[in-house]
């Protein structure tokens, strides 16, 4: 409990190590502009989609422009903020008042700070450089206008997202590369299981975006401010079940986002959109937007353990989850969403680990956003020169006609293997130790917590380096196992052009040296200090050193493993059959049928149950109304004889009934 | 005479005539019917006047002989009209209410 206290008071304003995120100033210089970070691009978007056909040869470069336009006012604004004491790097500016509700108002507001920067360098320079590769990568595409004005509207929509400062301009941003996503992921919808992929990303991650309006609901209830300094402020002082509500939801919108389970089914088959998408949105950027949440939203989960309890468990199950799909996948993009998954796992648990975590999860998500997108585009040029072709088991032997794919791709590898001195190794291995640290769980003292969580970590460190060695080992080496003329049609493996290689190439550089650079006298962690407070350094149950040997030794023997398996023995062309596990594995752990029984058979069932509720019961007794007075009808209309004689009688009858009611009461 | 024999006998009259009126099938015969029902209620009328010493009774009666006078001219006449262009009297031929 005595570290929760400590937890708790790190992030309050009361610490006086460093001044707290409620000293925010108005923006000035180059941080006044910011809001030009995200106008750009939407107007670039804009444009595009409105100029048609008329921008067709040229429209692309225009997005180029816009999205390089806003890495350099991103890099003016970072010089700027350099330039300042850590106390006062954390502007805001109201750029206009957006809901004007009386004694509730949301102001769309921006928050300039080390943590948003971060996602503003990661965003524009990935994104841009994706954009390079995609000229290359969708040249001969008929609508590669569209692709373009999709892109930089996801990059706008993304920016939004991180320089939001409040939950509600965040949602904006939120749903704004939600449909981002979806229309990319559907991009060649002229394929059904493409469009239908689509329309699972989206629906899939509506529950996300309901978690996020119930938990927006919950704090204008309790604070009637939906600002991240309101809120976090309110927070202080309510109790801890409003704050466990609203960190509760936020978990589920972050699950949906980052693909976390259980709501981790979307991901895999997001992969059927062009590789480019797959680079930028669905493992770079847009999937580490539930993290980002996560950590802005770092103070109501310290006031809710219970909350961040979940964030570490979810980030513990998908890491797992998502290494033993990965290491049966024979896709490699699909191989390659389940690493993300996993890969995002990590960034969770550090999410979920508190004070002690949060710049190492924001850490290893910079650099798994540089490393994850090179191996992404890696990806992309193997396909690129195997006519589309996914299957690893019909690669093999691509180093001798692939050799820039081959070597960046390498340096991707190393850096997610976490081996000295790539990025993955620097940011991974503090969330591994972050996780040998926790003394709590759920609010109370927990001594097994550091043994769980850290293993768990180590393992899939190790896990990771299976499956990542297993790609790029069917990929790269071995015999080639082609396809010829009798199945699938013959291939002429080559390098891909400059416009995707020279991308690539920086992406590498950033891959191996941007972990390093960063851990230099803890440069990043320091720089993160005024957004998230400082890290609450704690004694992990492992000696640090002990911890990195034997991470670095399970890592190796995990890819030393599959290199004897997928390197040196020859791999079957064919997946094999394989015991239970495995074709477990192969098939996602049957999420999809797990959410059909779940999810998808219960609604539909409701929704046929509703139907019939609506067409038999309110239907019915609409139509019975018209069928009695219909039958009434009938049975007057018989009495309508049209003789007069009748008419007559009933004219006599009806007067002797008078007669003997009026006698009948009279007497 | 006990007033009943007048009342009972009026009764009989009218029964008479909405029976004619409703069974049988010829015009003439259901005025004629009509006819009996109106002097039934003359009867009445006559009666009442007579046992309460009340003239307006007796006046009553007047009026409904007139008022019959003109309906039986009324009625006959639109009986030509009916005869003149359907060439029956038949009410049960006449049933352009329905069809």
């Amino acid at each position: 409990m005595n570290s929760m206290l400590a937890a708790v008071a790190a992030v309050l304003p009361a610490s006086d190590a460093w001044v707290g995120p409620v000293a925010t100033q108005e923006a000035t210089g180059p941080a006044a502009f910011a809001s030009l970070l995200f106008v750009v691009p939407l107007a670039v978007a804009a444009f595009l989609l409105l100029g048609g056909n008329r921008t067709n040869k040229w429209g692309h470069w225009v997005a180029v422009a816009a999205s390089w336009f806003s890495f350099a006012l991103g890099v003016a604004i970072l010089i700027q903020m350099m330039g300042l004491p850590a106390s006062d790097r954390r502007f805001t500016q109201t750029l206009f008042t957006w809901i004007p509700a009386g004694d509730f108002q949301v102001d769309f507001g921006l928050l300039v700070d080390p943590l948003s920067m971060t996602f503003v360098m990661l965003v524009t320079l990935v994104g841009s450089l994706i954009l390079v590769y995609s000229v290359g990568y969708m040249e001969h595409d008929p609508a590669r206008r569209r692709f373009f004005a999709y892109l930089v509207l996801f990059i706008a929509s993304m920016l939004v997202l991180v320089l939001a400062n409040n939950y509600t301009a965040m949602f904006l941003g939120w749903e704004g590369v939600g449909l981002s996503s979806y229309l990319l992921i559907g991009f060649w919808n002229q394929v059904p299981s493409n469009a239908s992929a689509a329309n699972k990303a989206f629906i899939m991650n509506r529950i996300g975006d309901v978690g996020f309006l119930i938990a927006m609901m919950a704090m204008v209830a309790a604070f009637n401010s939906t600002t991240f300094d309101e809120v976090n402020a309110g927070v202080a002082g309510a109790s801890q079940g409003t704050a466990t509500v609203i960190g509760i939801f936020l978990l589920v919108a972050a699950c949906a986002k980052s693909a976390q389970f259980p709501l981790q089914a979307w991901l895999g088959d997001a992969m059927a959109g062009p590789t480019p998408v797959s680079a930028l949105i669905h493992a770079a950027t847009m999937v580490t937007a539930g993290v980002y949440l996560i950590v802005r939203s770092g103070t109501i989960f310290i006031y809710a353990p219970i909350a961040m309890a979940c964030v570490a468990v979810v980030g513990l199950i998908t890491l797992i989850l998502g290494a033993l799909i990965g290491s049966f996948k024979d896709d490699i993009k699909k191989a390659l969403a389940a690493s993300t998954m996993s890969q995002l796992g990590y960034m969770m648990l550090g999410a979920g680990l508190g004070p002690i975590g949060w710049a190492f999860a924001i850490f290893h998500l910079l650099t798994h956003g540089f490393f994850k997108s090179l191996l992404f585009l890696g990806a992309g040029s193997v396909m690129h020169g195997m006519n589309d072709q996914v299957n690893m088991r019909r690669f093999g032997g691509l180093r001798k006609f692939m050799v820039v794919t081959w070597i960046t791709f390498m340096m991707g590898w190393l850096a997610i293997l976490g081996v000295p001195p790539f990025s993955g190794y620097w940011s991974k291995d503090h969330i591994i130790e972050a996780a040998f640290s926790t003394s709590t769980f759920a609010g109370a003292d927990a001594p097994w917590a550091a043994w769980v969580f850290g293993s768990v970590a180590v393992l899939g460190a190790a896990m990771t380096a299976f499956y990542m060695s297993r790609m790029f080992f069917m990929t790269f080496s071995g015999k080639a196992r082609w396809t010829s003329d009798v199945d699938g049609g013959a291939v002429h493996p080559h390098e891909s052009k400059p416009i995707m290689t020279v991308p690539m190439i920086i992406l590498a550089v950033f891959a191996v040296g941007l972990g390093g650079v960063l851990s230099i006298n803890d440069v990043f962690t320091t720089w993160l200090t005024p957004a998230i407070g400082p890290v609450d350094h704690a004694e992990p149950v492992l000696s640090a050193i002990w911890i990195q040997i034997i991470t670095l030794v399970l890592v190796l023997i995990a890819a030393a493993f599959a290199w004897v398996k997928f390197g040196k023995e020859a791999v079957p062309k064919a997946a094999p059959y394989g015991n239970a596990f495995s074709r477990a594995a192969r098939n996602d752990f049957y999420q999809d049928e797990i959410n059909e029984v779940i999810a998808v058979a219960p609604t539909t069932a409701a929704v046929e149950g509703v139907t019939a509720v609506d067409r038999y019961g309110i239907d019915g007794g609409i139509n019975g109304l018209g069928r009695l007075s219909v039958w009434t009808g009938k049975v007057i209309a018989w009495t309508e004889t049209g003789y007069l004689r009748s008419y007559a009688g009933y004219m006599l009858g009806g007067v002797v009934v008078i007669v003997a009611i009026v006698l009948g009461f009279r007497l | 005479m006990s007033l009943a024999f007048y009342i009972a006998l009026a009764g009989i009259l009218f029964s008479i005539g909405a029976v004619t009126v409703v069974v049988r099938k010829s015009v003439i015969i259901s005025l004629l019917g009509v006819e009996l029902m109106l002097n039934s209620a003359s009867l009445v009328f006559i009666t009442f006047s007579r046992v309460l010493g009340d003239y307006s009774g007796q006046v009553m009666a007047f009026f409904v002989m007139i008022v019959a006078a003109a309906e039986v001219v009324v009625g006959l006449s639109i009986v030509v009209a009916i005869f003149k262009s359907r060439a029956t009297t038949d009410l049960d031929q006449n049933v352009a209410l329905r069809k």
